[in-house]
C-alpha cells in the first residue's frame, strides 16, 4: 500500500495522463453510446415493434454477457481484416460502446413504456403530435430513468475501460496491467484504487448531475 | 352542436363496446353520459374527440362529421378534462394550462393574458398558484387547473370525464358549484363523463343513461327519476327518488327570504319578543351590514343578558344555489333545525328550515305521481 501511494507521488504526471486518458475513453464511448442507444430506445418503443423490441434487447443482454477480455480480442481481428487499426483507442471505444448500449437503451426503454397512460391520453386528447407527445410529455418524463442509466452505463464504463490496457490502450488499466506483467504490487494497487476512486467520484458527481436535468415538478419535495 | 348517428365501436376481437347510440347535445348544454362501469360511457365520449376510433356510423360536430377533420386539429378544438392525474407533473400551473394555446401557436403575450383569465375564472387568480408544480397544489386545486387547462383556447365543447372523481365528497361538492357557476358564465357545449346518479342530476341538463353499450334513455334528470323508461333505469336511479329529487331542487325555491334576526348588542328580552311573534325556536344572529355570525336558542334566552352572551356561533352555511340534499346533509352533520343562507360576502339572504325541506320532498313527490 506504501509502495503503491509511493509510486503516484514519484509518477504524478503519469497517474494524470492516464487518468485523464481513462476518462476520455469513457467519454467518448458514452457519449455515441447515448446517440445511439437513446434514439433506438425510443424507437422501439413504438406500437407494433414489439418483437423488434425484444430482439433488440435481448441482444444487448447477450453481449453483456461476452467477457470483456474476448470482445476486445475478437476486435482485433475484425478491425484488422477491414483494415481500421486493431490496437489502442478504436478498438477500446468500440467496445465500450456496445457495453455501454445496454443500460441506456435498456432504461430509455422502460422510462418511455412506464409513463402514465393517462399522460399520454391526456397529451393526445389536446391534441398533440407524435412528435410533441414525444418531447413534450414522453421524454420528459423519462428524464430520472434514462439519466440512471447513463449513470450505470458511464461507471461501468469506467471499470471496464481499465481491460483495455490489453489491446494496447493506455489508461488506468496500464498501471494494472504493467503491474501483473513485472510482479509489481504498487502498480497493481495504484492502479486499482485509482479507478474505484474515479468510479466513485464520477457517481456522486452524476447523482448531482441527475438532480439537476430532473424536471422541478418531478423532484421530491 | 353534437350528433351521434347509431354510433357503434367493436374492438378489436369482437367486444362490443358500444351499440348504435344515437343522441345529440345542444349548443351551451351539459350532457352526462351515465352509467355502470364498462357500459360504454367513456367509450362514446372519446369516439367524440377519436381518441377512439369509430367503427360504425357517425358523430357531427357542428354539422362536420368529425372524421373528416385532421385529429389533432380535432382535438385541439375540443377542451379535454380527466381525472386529476391528467396534469402534467413535469409542467407549472401555468405551462399545463397553456399547453393548448402553444400548440395552436399563441403569441407569449395572447397566452399569459389567457392563463390570468383563467386562473382568475376558476378562482385561483391570486397570482400565487401561477409557478407552482401540480405536487404542490391540494387535490381540489388540481382539479381546477384541470377545468383551466381544459378551457385553455376556449374550445366551444368541453369533454369530461369523471373531472370530480378524485377528491373528497365536500370538495367534489364544491367544485361541482363552482363548475356550473363557471358554466353559467362561459355556457359551453359540455359531455360529462361519471358513474355518480347524485353528480349526473345536479350537473346534467340531459342524462344519457348508458347500459351494456346501449344508450337506455336520453332524457333530463326529472325525467329520468319520474319517467324511467324501464326496468333498469328505474333500478339504477333507486328507490329513493323523492330524496334523489332534492338534487333538482335550490335553496332559493324553498329559503325562507328575509327571516328575523337580531344584533348581537340587542338584549335576550328584545330576541324573545321576536322570536315569540314569529314562532320560532331559533333565530339568525347578525352583524355589521347583515352578516351571519350565529344562532340564539329560545331555551337560552336568560333575563338581563345580551344576544352576544348567549348566542351560538356557526360557520356552516349555504348559498342560495346549493341543492336541497347538500343544504340537508350539513344541517344534519351541524344538528342545527334551520340553516342560514349567505351570499358569497357571507351576508345573509335567507334561511332554511327542515319543515321547507319536509314540504319540498312532497312536492316533488306529488310531481312524479301527477306525470
Amino acid at each position: 500500500m506504501i509502495e503503491a501511494w509511493q509510486f503516484v507521488i514519484r509518477n504524478p504526471e503519469q497517474m494524470v495522463e492516464w487518468t485523464l486518458e481513462h476518462l476520455w475513453v469513457t467519454f467518448i464511448a458514452c457519449s455515441i453510446a447515448v446517440i445511439l442507444g437513446v434514439p433506438l430506445g425510443i424507437y422501439i418503443t413504438d406500437k407494433g415493434k414489439e418483437q423488434i423490441a425484444d430482439a433488440v434487447l435481448y441482444l444487448a443482454e447477450i453481449t453483456m454477457t461476452i467477457p470483456s477480455l474476448a470482445i476486445f480480442g475478437f476486435l482485433m481481428f475484425i478491425l484488422a481484416a477491414i483494415g481500421l487499426p486493431s490496437i489502442g483507442f478504436t478498438p477500446a471505444v468500440i467496445a465500450l460502446i456496445i457495453y455501454a448500449q445496454l443500460p441506456i437503451l435498456r432504461n430509455t426503454y422502460v422510462a418511455i413504456r412506464q409513463v402514465d397512460p393517462a399522460m399520454i391520453e391526456a397529451g393526445k386528447g389536446m391534441g398533440m403530435s407524435e412528435r410533441q407527445l414525444l418531447f413534450r410529455v414522453k421524454l420528459p418524463l423519462s428524464v430520472p430513468v434514462i439519466m440512471a442509466g447513463l449513470r450505470t452505463a458511464i461507471v461501468m464504463t469506467i471499470a471496464i475501460a481499465t481491460i483495455a490496457a490489453v489491446i494496447g490502450f493506455g489508461g488506468l488499466g496500464q498501471a494494472i496491467w504493467w503491474g501483473i506483467r513485472g510482479a509489481r504490487m504498487d502498480l497493481i494497487i495504484a492502479g486499482g484504487v485509482s479507478v474505484a476512486i474515479l468510479g466513485l467520484l464520477t457517481d456522486i458527481f452524476l447523482s448531482r448531475v441527475q438532480r439537476w436535468v430532473t424536471p422541478k415538478g418531478l423532484k421530491e419535495m | 352542436m353534437i350528433k351521434l348517428d347509431r354510433v357503434t365501436k367493436v374492438y378489436p376481437g369482437g367486444t362490443e363496446a358500444v351499440r348504435e347510440a344515437s343522441f345529440e347535445v345542444e349548443k351551451g348544454e351539459i350532457c352526462v353520459l351515465l352509467g355502470p362501469s364498462g357500459c360504454g360511457k367513456t367509450t362514446t365520449m372519446k369516439m367524440i374527440n377519436l381518441l377512439i376510433h369509430i367503427t360504425a356510423g357517425k358523430i357531427y360536430i357542428d354539422g362536420v362529421d368529425n372524421t373528416k377533420i385532421d385529429e389533432d386539429e380535432l382535438r385541439r378544438n375540443i377542451g379535454y378534462a380527466i381525472q386529476d392525474i391528467g396534469l402534467f407533473p413535469h409542467m407549472t400551473v401555468r405551462q399545463n394550462i397553456e399547453t393548448v394555446p402553444v400548440l395552436k401557436g399563441w403569441t407569449k403575450a395572447e397566452r399569459a393574458k389567457r392563463v390570468e383569465t383563467l386562473l382568475e375564472l376558476v378562482g385561483m387568480g391570486s397570482g400565487e398558484f401561477i409557478d407552482k408544480y401540480p405536487s404542490e397544489l391540494s387535490g381540489g386545486q388540481r382539479q381546477r387547473v384541470g377545468v383551466a387547462r381544459a378551457l385553455g383556447a376556449d374550445p366551444p365543447i368541453l369533454l369530461m370525464d369523471e373531472p370530480f372523481g378524485a377528491i373528497d365528497p365536500i370538495t367534489r361538492a364544491r367544485l361541482q358549484d363552482e363548475f356550473l357557476k363557471i358554466q353559467r358564465e362561459i355556457k359551453k357545449t359540455v359531455v360529462f363523463v361519471t358513474h355518480d346518479i347524485h353528480e349526473a342530476i345536479k350537473m346534467g341538463d340531459k342524462i344519457a343513461l348508458m347500459n351494456e353499450g346501449e344508450l337506455v334513455q336520453y332524457d333530463t334528470p326529472a325525467n329520468l327519476l319520474y319517467r324511467p323508461k324501464n326496468g333498469f333505469v328505474e333500478k339504477f336511479v333507486g328507490a329513493d327518488r323523492a330524496l334523489k329529487g332534492l338534487q333538482l331542487i335550490r335553496v332559493k325555491e324553498f329559503m325562507w327570504g328575509f327571516p328575523p334576526t337580531v344584533k348581537t348588542d340587542e338584549t335576550a328580552q328584545a330576541a324573545r319578543q321576536r322570536m315569540k311573534r314569529e314562532g320560532i325556536n331559533q333565530m339568525v344572529v347578525v352583524g355589521e351590514g347583515r352578516k351571519f355570525l350565529g344562532w340564539v336558542e329560545w331555551a337560552d334566552l336568560e333575563k338581563g343578558k345580551m344576544v352576544s352572551e348567549i348566542m351560538k356561533p356557526s360557520s356552516d352555511v349555504a348559498t342560495v344555489d346549493t341543492v336541497l340534499n347538500e343544504a340537508l346533509s350539513i344541517m344534519l352533520s351541524t344538528r342545527l333545525n334551520n340553516l342560514a343562507i349567505v351570499n358569497e360576502d357571507n351576508r345573509l339572504e335567507g334561511m332554511l328550515s327542515f319543515d321547507a325541506i319536509r314540504k319540498a320532498l312532497s312536492e316533488t313527490a306529488q310531481r312524479g305521481e301527477s306525470e
